[in-house]
């Protein structure tokens, strides 16, 4: 399968590390350029293939040895590739997402931490070191909190991460959990006063009586620190779980929305938000349908759409009225009667919703399929792919032990013209548009050396198994990648699988 | 589970109009489409009611599951299968005696006959009185109404399911608190809600005692009496007055 890389970041007189192709071989799935080495990985040959660069844990005790201020937050980068043992539910990775230019990458758990890894320098001397990921910064984004009114806890699990355009030195992401979006202001200290007047070195005052001369603090050079300051809370606004928040073209608001209500807020103001979508019956007893996830528009700051647990989604316009019940596009796709099933309203249900770069195609994510639609046609989607199509004669067993109620993510790459998605047994696939060519890798300790080709996987439907095939029933259901990520420009992937975190490029860079 | 369905469980649409004769009497006629199709039911009434007491549940989940419900129950409906037996439902459309949302997601509490007001919702999706628990198309089935009261009597017929729902009623008891304060920690925290308020759905539903909106509001019609009312009205009236401070 060979995917067409992006003409960025390539230099054609490379030759392939592995095979060592002639440089300016051209075949029909180069781009026009001439960029030379797509990805290829059915079997392992060809011209290009993923490779493992790291696998980052975050064990529980990196976010207390952040906080110690004359710790350099880099040296724990030495101890993610130590095999941890102490491993808790609260490491579990919950959401996955690059910046804007691709430097940082930010991971959510279960414990409501944030873990913001930055990509380490080209350098001369470690030129294979490129596209390695260390620890930036670590701090607790949310807190555990109790609701005394319902007698419910509020968990603290960081449900999404949205970072926004860098505007100056620091960084700004948001980040919720189920209830409060909080704004992160992750900035670089690197210098430090010294010499005041009135304090010593520790910080204690001085006796005014000792003070014989005036100096005036030099700013001198310190080892880095990276703080990260909540710079806003935007609580008490939705009565209901928060599942996707999307940050606005216009950089000025961004909307939250949970299983109801969907609420735009402007980032200087807390304690207001508009409530743009509200689908919450005056009967609740007529509840057959919730929103599932929600985004905006890429380029026009207006628009944005919004699925259902249906298998719909509505694109809605801001301009038309202030509360968008009314959609101004509704897309569905009518039903395949030959596979109806009691499940088929469930496996219809949207579990993710994004826009293509070019914002000119939206992704869904259902249980077994993943869907292109071009927003010029609502009727059906232009392209439907296959995830795991071998779960269909399961979907009683998968009922039963919840798994079937799984939200898996989907991901573009940069140039729209490669898919990606989770699946179960830690393997996750990649769809590209323009071959209709298809691949199943895994991210797992056993299977991964770093720097070493991934091997491309295939799941036994029936009949004789082959040597590297593994049935459908020793599939792992405990083992799901729900959240990865495309860097924004290259062919990097950050694939969360359980605590893990696996970073894999295109051999190729 | 996973032989039970063989590639789903597929169920035949009455609008399919040449499929009707073979199809629907090709699935309605097999005992094992029957059996799947009520144990699909078990399964998913029992999802309803195993809800985390401590965190809220997932809104998505429970509505799908609910729609499931109310899917296998329609389609139960159609065929006949789905008996009422209490007389005041005898009149009334079929439609009308679909299981609402709100009834299957009413708490689990009242076992064992000791508070026979079911509480209607405390802002999560919470469980199945056991009165609902699905009760195979061969014995008698209660209105949804009425065997939200009905407690205990005929709890010798509902065997084996019946059996591991009083584990998980046991469990779940267990972990409530004493019954005055409940009477007030369980009572829907949507009265404080100011959507319930506003939208007047304190207080007024017709199973007598204000339902979440967080759960889902009370069925059409209001349930039969017996010893039930005068708990229901007790706690209507301590809610009303709440509501009013």
């Amino acid at each position: 399968m060979l995917l067409s890389l992006p003409a960025l970041h390539l230099q054609t007189s490379e030759y392939h590390p592995l095979f060592q192709l002639p440089h300016g071989r051209r075949g029909p799935w180069c781009s026009p350029s001439g960029s030379p080495a797509p990805l290829s990985s059915e079997t392992g040959c060809g011209e290009g293939s993923w490779i493992l660069v790291c696998r980052l844990l975050v064990p529980t005790q990196v976010s207390l040895l952040s906080m110690e201020e004359d710790i350099d937050t880099r040296k724990i980068n030495n101890s993610f590739l130590r095999d941890h043992s102490y491993a808790t539910e609260a490491d579990i990775i919950s959401t996955v997402e690059f910046n804007h230019t691709g430097e940082l990458l930010a991971t959510g758990d279960k414990g409501g931490r944030v873990v913001i890894f930055q990509r380490e320098q080209e350098s001369k001397n470690q030129v294979h070191r490129r596209g390695e990921y260390n620890v930036y910064s670590t701090f607790q984004s949310h807190e555990p909190e109790f609701d005394y009114l319902k007698s419910l806890e509020i968990e603290e699990k960081i449900n999404k991460i949205r970072w926004l355009p860098q505007q100056n030195a620091a960084y700004f992401l948001l980040s919720t959990n189920d209830k409060t979006v909080k704004l992160w202001k992750v900035s670089e200290r690197d210098k430090r006063p010294e010499g005041y007047n009135l304090k010593d070195e520790e910080g204690r005052l001085r006796d005014p009586a000792t003070i014989t001369t005036l100096r005036v603090p030099v700013l001198r050079p310190m080892d880095l620190m990276v703080e990260a300051t909540p710079r806003r809370v935007f609580a008490n606004a939705h009565t209901y779980h928060i599942n996707s928040i999307s940050v606005n073209s216009d950089y000025e608001t961004y909307m939250s929305a949970d299983d109801l209500r969907i609420n735009l807020w402007n980032f200087e103001i807390t304690n207001q938000s508009f409530n743009i979508v509200d689908i919450k019956p005056a009967n609740m007893e007529e509840l057959t349908e919730v929103i599932t996830a929600a985004e905006f528009h890429p380029h026009h700051c207006n628009s944005f759409v919004y699925s259902s647990s249906k298998g719909t989604i509505r694109l809605c316009d801001m301009r038309a009225s202030a509360l968008c019940d009314r959609h101004s596009k509704f897309f569905e796709e009518p039903e395949d009667p030959s596979n109806r099933s009691f499940f088929s309203e469930i496996i219809s249900s949207i579990s993710d919703v994004k826009f293509s770069h070019s914002g000119r195609y939206i992704m869904t994510r259902d249980y077994l399929t993943v869907k292109v639609w071009d927003l010029n046609m609502e009727n059906r989607p232009i392209e439907t792919y296959q995830v795991h199509d071998y779960l269909r004669s399961k979907l009683c067993s998968l009922y039963e032990n919840d798994c079937i109620f799984d939200k898996f993510e989907c991901v573009w790459n940069g140039s729209d013209s490669v898919i990606m998605t989770g699946s179960y047994n830690n393997f996750f696939r990649m769809f590209d548009r323009n071959t209709k060519r298809d691949v199943t890798l895994e991210a797992s300790r056993e299977n991964s050396k770093p720097r070493a080709i991934l091997k491309p996987r295939k799941v036994c439907v029936g009949g004789k198994r082959r040597k590297d095939e593994i049935s459908v029933d020793s599939l792992d259901f405990s083992k799901k990648i729900l959240h990865t990520a495309w860097h924004p420009s290259e062919n990097i992937i950050a694939v969360a699988a359980t605590n893990n975190l696996y970073i894999f490029q295109d051999k190729v860079n | 589970m996973g032989t039970m369905f063989a590639r789903g469980l597929k169920r035949k649409s009455a609008e399919d109009g040449e499929d009707v004769e073979g199809g629907l009497a090709g699935t309605q006629a097999t005992p094992s489409y029957s059996l799947q199709r009520q144990s699909l039911l078990d399964m998913s009434l029992v999802k309803l009611q195993l809800c985390h007491m401590l965190v809220e549940p997932n809104l998505c989940r429970s509505v799908l599951i609910a729609n499931t419900v109310r899917q296998i129950q329609e389609e139960m409906t159609q065929d006949g299968t789905w008996r009422v037996v209490a007389p005041q439902a005898a009149g009334r459309a079929p439609l009308d005696r679909l299981v609402s949302t709100e009834i299957l997601c009413r708490s689990v509490r009242e076992q064992e006959g000791e508070r026979p007001a079911p509480d209607v919702g405390d802002g999560r999706m919470p469980g199945l009185v056991p009165g609902l628990s699905a009760v195979p198309s061969a014995q008698a089935l209660r209105s949804p109404q009425s065997s939200l009261w009905e407690v205990d009597s005929s709890r010798e017929n509902r065997g084996g399911f019946q059996k591991s729902l009083d584990q998980i009623f046991e469990t779940l008891e267990s972990k409530t608190p004493g019954s005055v304060e409940e009477l007030f920690s369980d009572v829907d925290s949507s009265y404080y809600d100011l959507d319930a308020v506003l939208t007047g759905m304190v207080g007024s539903t017709q199973s007598g005692h204000g339902s979440g909106l967080q759960a889902f509001t009370s069925a059409a019609t209001p349930p039969p009496g017996s010893s039930c009312r005068s708990d229901l009205g007790e706690l209507d009236h301590a809610v009303e007055i709440l509501v009013e401070t």
